[in-house]
């Protein structure tokens, strides 16, 4: 992992560390086993072509999780995550390359503490931001 | 907006609105926080690394931020029935108060704050917007989550 982020090295407009993940089915039946989910249009193609999907599909909770990695690997283990949010707009197929990335769209000290708002979203390999939200978080200071 | 709603009325809005799901409780183990960073494929060793996560700022393991889903709390049910058989997770909004430790005994708790109909892309559609909490064993809230579940 780089090193720790400040929040003076960040400006609004900034560009997060894009996180790049590639869910084979292997890795959603592992997700369903962590997370519990065991609805079968992720992992049983027939099922998942039979309710009308062209394949087996990423859980929008994975993409979540994906999202919330992007944001804990940049902020650093320094970083406090406040918020995390995002909306499952499209549907994403297993093995496709699906590209997380944020930039900083606020940066601000409330109640003394240094926040940072970004804006993160989810990009496929056709280019269509799938699953886009947003992250605040707590940033050390390099002023104390 | 009310007045051309075809299958949700604010007489059932009313009655949904505050029905809460039976509460669930969640015992945090160490593996399964492994397990769960595992399947993301996140590496930080924050949640898979009892030394490194000792040395950590957070003083041990803590869950991957959206680790309370796996709390699996039910979804509160609709006191009526509504002709729709599909579904969508439509997103979810988290909010984090303290970290989810290894050992903490997690009690998950769900509540409809809002329903609505709407006409989309998929035609008519009722939006379902659930308000989790999380606490843990010192009653303390850890995160909130607001999903909304869509039916068409």
């Amino acid at each position: 992992m780089a090193g720790q982020v400040y929040w003076e090295d960040v400006e609004e407009g900034l560009e997060i560390r894009e996180l790049v993940k590639t869910p084979s089915t292997r890795q959603l039946v592992q997700w369903a086993g962590a997370s519990g989910d065991f609805y079968e249009i992720h992992y049983d193609k027939d099922f998942a072509q039979g309710t009308g999907l062209e394949d087996v599909i990423v859980h929008g909770a994975l993409k979540n999780a994906f999202l919330g990695q992007l944001v804990t690997d940049w902020m650093g283990e320094r970083g406090i995550l406040k918020k995390l949010s995002c909306q499952y707009r499209g549907m994403d197929v297993a093995d496709d390359t699906l590209i997380c990335k944020g930039t900083v769209t606020r940066k601000y000290v409330e109640d003394s503490r240094h926040m940072v708002d970004c804006r993160i979203w989810i990009e496929n390999g056709k280019g269509e931001r799938t699953t886009p939200g947003s992250a605040t978080v707590i940033l050390p200071s390099q002023s104390r | 907006m009310a007045a051309q709603n075809t299958f949700l009325t604010e007489e059932m809005r009313q009655r949904a609105i505050g029905i809460e799901a039976e509460s669930l409780v969640l015992e945090v183990e160490k593996g399964h926080i492994r397990r769960f960073a595992e399947a993301i494929d996140d590496p930080n060793p924050q949640s898979s690394d009892e030394v490194m996560a000792r040395k950590s700022p957070n003083g041990g393991i803590v869950a991957p931020p959206t680790f309370l889903r796996a709390a699996r709390v039910e979804r509160p049910e609709l006191p009526f029935d509504l002709p729709f058989t599909r579904t969508l997770d439509g997103g979810s909004e988290w909010e984090y108060f303290e970290p989810i430790r290894a050992g903490d005994i997690i009690t998950a708790k769900a509540r409809i704050s809002d329903i609505i109909e709407r006409s989309g892309r998929l035609g008519p559609m009722i939006i379902t917007t659930i308000d989790h909490t999380y606490s843990n064993q010192l009653n303390e809230v850890v995160a909130t989550q607001r999903t909304t579940y869509i039916r068409y």
